[in-house]
Order: C-alpha cells, then sequence, then structure tokens
C-alpha cells in the first residue's frame, strides 16, 4: 500500500472548503420558508423551462456534430490539424461575452452570415435559436475534450481487427469505435449540458433578455439580484440543485455500466 | 497702550478686506484665486459611488475638484444604482452615493446624512444612424415590424419606459428587455435592433453611433438623481464640499453639457 503525504490531505480540505464554502453560505441565506413560492413565479417558471429545452437541444447539437468532429481530429492526419484543434477549443478559455461578439458579427443581422438570411426574413436575433447557438458555441468544446481524449487513449486496434474481419467504416464506427467511448460521450454530453445550462455572457450578448424566449434562469437571476435579492438566491440554488442532479444521475449511470 | 489701538484696528480692517477680495474673487471665474485656494484646508481622499450613467460627467466632476483643491483625491467608482446599493448595505465605504434614481436611494436612507436632488433625465429613442425602420414617434415603436428592445420594467430606465406606456396607452412589445440601459444603446448602435429607449444623456454620450428621436411623451416619466453624503463618511468635510461643488454652478454646468436636466 502506498501511502500519500498527509500534507496533501491538509491543502486538499483547503481546496474542497474553498469551492464548497461559497456554495454553504449561499444555502444560509435562502428564505425556505418562501422558497416554494420564490422559485415558483411564472417568470422564473418559464426561465427553468426556456434554460432546460435550449440546454438539451444545444447539447443535441454538440453529440451531432461534436462526435464527427472528435473523430476527426483523433483519428486522421492532415495539415494544420492542431491549428484547428485548439481553434476548435478557443470557445473553453474565451470570455463568454467575447463568444457572443463573435456570434454577433456572424448571426446578428447585420453580421456576415445573419445580413443574408435577414433578407429572406430568417432572424436569427432575440430569438430562442440564438440562444441555443450560444449555448452550443461555448459547450462544444466540452464534448470534443472528453471525445477525442477517450478515442486516443482507446487507440485503434480494435477497430484494424473489425475491418480485417470484413466490417466497413461505418459499421465499425457504430459497432466498435462508439461502444468503446460511450462513457466518455455521456460525460461530455453531461458536461456540455451543464456549461450550456449556465450559459449566460453570450447568451446576454447575443440573444437578448426577453420572458420565455430569451431570458434563461442565469439571466433571469441576474435581473433579479437587482430588486428581489430573496428571489435571486432562491433561483441560485435551484440551479445549484439541477446541476447537482445532472451530475449525480450521469455518475450513477456511469457506475452502473461498469 | 492706546497708540497699539488703531494698528490693530488697521491691521484687522486689512485682513477683514483681504479675506473679502479673495472671496469675491473666488466667486468670480477668474483664475487669479489660486493662491488663495491652496491654502484652504480640504485635504485626504473621498470615495464617491455613481450611478453607471454618471461616470463621464463625475468623472469630469471629480478632475476638477481636484484642480481647486490640490491637497484632495477623488476616488470614483461607478456601477447600477442597484448594485451600489448592495455594496453600501454591505458595508463598502463610500462618503457620498449619487443614484440614478430617489428608489434607491430610499433603500440606504438609514446611511445618509445631507441628501438633494441634483440632476434629471428623460427618455429619448435611440435608432441606428440609418434609421433602417423609419422611426418617426413614440407611437411607432409598437409596429409589429420594428424591432424595439427596452430596459426591463426593474431597472429605473424600464420602470420609466413602463410609466411612459401606461400614461400613452401604447403598447409596446419588445423583442428584447435589458438589464442594463448601455445594453439597450449597445443593441441599437450594431444594428441589431431597430429602436431603443434610453436616456438622453446615453445618445449625447454615444457620440453618433446612435440617433436620438425626442418624443413629447417623455415628459411623463422624468427621473431624478439625488447624491448624499454618507454619515460613516471619514471626511465628512470634503464630502460635503464635494456635494455643494456638484450642486453648484460648476456642477450645473457640467451635468447641462451632458444633457442632464435641472432638477
Amino acid at each position: 500500500m502506498i501511502g500519500t503525504p498527509r500534507w496533501l490531505y491538509v491543502v486538499a480540505a483547503i481546496g474542497g472548503a474553498f469551492v464548497l464554502l461559497p456554495l454553504v453560505a449561499m444555502a444560509t441565506r435562502v428564505d425556505w420558508a418562501r422558497f416554494p413560492e420564490l422559485i415558483s413565479s411564472q417568470a422564473s417558471l418559464d426561465a427553468l423551462r426556456l434554460s432546460l429545452t435550449t440546454s438539451a437541444a444545444a447539447t443535441v447539437l454538440c453529440l451531432l456534430f461534436g462526435t464527427p468532429m472528435s473523430v476527426v481530429l483523433a483519428r486522421s492526419r492532415f495539415p494544420g490539424l492542431r491549428v484547428v484543434r485548439a481553434a476548435v477549443l478557443l470557445p473553453l478559455v474565451l470570455p463568454p461575452v467575447i463568444g457572443g461578439i463573435a456570434l454577433l458579427s456572424a448571426f446578428g443581422r447585420q453580421g456576415l452570415v445573419g445580413k443574408p438570411l435577414d433578407a429572406v426574413g430568417i432572424t436569427i436575433a432575440f430569438s430562442t435559436i440564438a440562444v441555443v447557438l450560444a449555448q452550443t458555441f461555448v459547450a462544444m468544446p466540452f464534448l470534443v475534450l472528453s471525445l477525442e481524449g477517450a478515442l486516443r487513449l482507446a487507440g485503434t486496434r480494435y477497430e484494424a481487427v473489425a475491418s480485417t474481419l470484413g466490417a466497413r467504416p461505418w459499421t465499425v464506427f457504430r459497432r466498435v469505435t462508439l461502444p468503446l467511448v460511450l462513457p466518455a460521450l455521456l460525460s461530455g454530453a453531461v458536461l456540455s449540458f451543464a456549461r450550456a445550462l449556465g450559459e449566460f455572457g453570450a447568451t446576454i450578448t447575443f440573444a437578448g433578455s426577453l420572458q420565455g424566449t430569451t431570458r434563461t434562469l442565469p439571466l433571469e437571476i441576474y435581473q433579479e439580484r437587482v430588486v428581489d435579492q430573496d428571489s435571486a438566491v432562491a433561483l441560485s440554488m435551484l440551479l445549484v440543485v439541477v446541476a447537482l442532479l445532472v451530475i449525480g444521475l450521469t455518475l450513477r449511470a456511469r457506475t452502473a455500466r461498469g | 497702550m492706546t497708540t497699539a489701538r488703531p494698528t490693530t484696528k488697521a491691521a484687522a480692517i486689512l485682513i477683514a478686506a483681504a479675506v473679502a477680495l479673495s472671496a469675491a474673487a473666488c466667486s468670480s471665474p477668474a483664475p487669479k484665486a489660486s493662491p488663495s485656494a491652496s491654502a484652504d484646508d480640504l485635504s485626504g481622499t473621498i470615495t464617491v459611488f455613481g450611478a453607471a450613467s454618471l461616470t463621464a460627467t463625475f468623472t469630469e466632476l471629480a478632475k476638477q475638484f481636484e484642480s481647486d483643491h490640490p491637497d484632495v483625491t477623488v476616488q470614483t467608482s461607478f456601477a447600477g444604482s442597484a448594485d451600489l446599493v448592495t455594496q453600501l448595505q454591505n458595508g463598502a465605504g463610500a462618503d457620498l452615493f449619487a443614484s440614478a434614481d430617489e428608489k434607491n436611494m430610499d433603500k440606504v436612507a438609514d446611511l445618509l446624512d445631507t441628501r438633494v436632488d441634483f440632476a434629471t433625465n428623460t427618455l429619448e429613442i435611440a435608432v441606428p444612424p440609418s434609421n433602417p425602420a423609419g422611426v418617426k414617434t413614440f407611437a411607432d415603436l409598437a409596429k409589429p415590424d420594428v424591432k424595439t428592445v427596452v430596459c426591463a420594467p426593474v431597472v429605473p430606465c424600464g420602470s420609466a419606459t413602463v410609466t411612459i406606456e401606461q400614461a400613452t396607452g401604447i403598447d409596446i412589445t419588445p423583442v428584447s428587455e435589458e438589464s442594463a440601459v448601455t445594453d439597450v444603446l449597445g443593441k441599437v448602435s450594431s444594428g441589431e435592433a431597430d429602436a431603443g429607449l434610453v436616456y438622453v444623456t446615453d445618445i449625447k454620450g454615444a457620440k453618433g453611433s446612435v440617433k436620438g428621436i425626442e418624443f413629447p411623451e417623455s415628459s411623463k416619466a422624468v427621473n431624478t438623481y439625488p447624491i448624499a453624503t454618507l454619515k460613516d463618511s471619514a471626511n465628512a468635510k470634503v464630502a460635503a464640499a464635494f456635494l455643494k461643488f456638484v450642486t453648484g454652478t460648476k456642477g450645473k454646468a457640467v451635468l447641462s453639457a451632458a444633457g442632464f436636466g435641472a432638477p
């Protein structure tokens, strides 16, 4: 049995306390007697519903486009691959407000793609689609990062065997590659969902803020904090609970899978 | 002994005359007053919390105040009035607070010393310079093909918007309700929105990136800006002097140049 240095525990405990303390402190500020009433106003429910549906949609988009991107990044070789990977992961380190400005430049009414779309009557700005685009933009790298790593780790031996046994590329992908990296796909999807759920900066810059259409839970909290601290704290707690549920469910799914 | 008296009297008269002269010089715009002004007993640092819409004017006023009183440093901190109220309630050390509305100032009433209204602001329609939707009046904002952005009703500019809507019976259906007036301005200047409701001073400060359209109904909602010294001020004397300066001739000149109205 290899021992762990004792001082490591001390530092780890400080680190853990630093992460947990603010959340616990916030929990103590919640007016629990009024909690159900605070989180069940029409504005809050609209915001929660919008947050859940848009985050789910963004996660689907991340899976749909992020999975092929991860496979290409992990399996193929072409000049400039490293540059492409860096670019794809950029939203991970970019302040979200910059993501919002970039999205506006592309899909806004005066944007590169948005202007011709607007001319034919399709407007993305101020719509729920804009919220989903903002969330997908910031969440995609989480899926790609997690999946690409798993693909590299899994290697290509099983895939090579499958193809020597006569399986076509699509069959290999579906029957060998995907099952191999399923846990990573799952956790990547959950991370993306959680990131989309928390999206604020890009949304407020790019999509605007209107109840039921673009005002997601973080935007609602940001606005409530001005007038009603109690309500803002209660809604924040709600978002913490949703996030915990999401993480808990996936951990359970992963352990059940073995 | 008796001969000494006239001398002291004369000296007293001389001093009184000098004081009167320098006082007169102070109140006149002549810059000659500086030698005696440097002899004032104001010194130290004060911190001024100002509403975001006061950023430009109060930065300018702080600079002027500092040059009038060389031993004084004015630190400024600008944010939304409600955010500043939260900071004050949580013990932020400020000497003065200038709010963009009376409601937020009322929230910290028990922390205040002297409170004075010093400016007013009204709403104006902001459109992109090319005015793509051809907005001319307040009623145009309610047209379905005009993409209008307003402030959310919970922030001062939004409650002013609601007041005008109620007074005129014109119901705007905005595409977005922003949490800060600057976000409304940004959505208009970037061309994302066809029109937005912001303050007159915001349009003046935007320097041509948006066009302003005045509308008579704006008089239904006039926002009053109060400024107050705080009880806990560590430098109450300088704080009081700054409040006097803001509400005085020089302060009024800077504020009206920026588009603010008189209270």
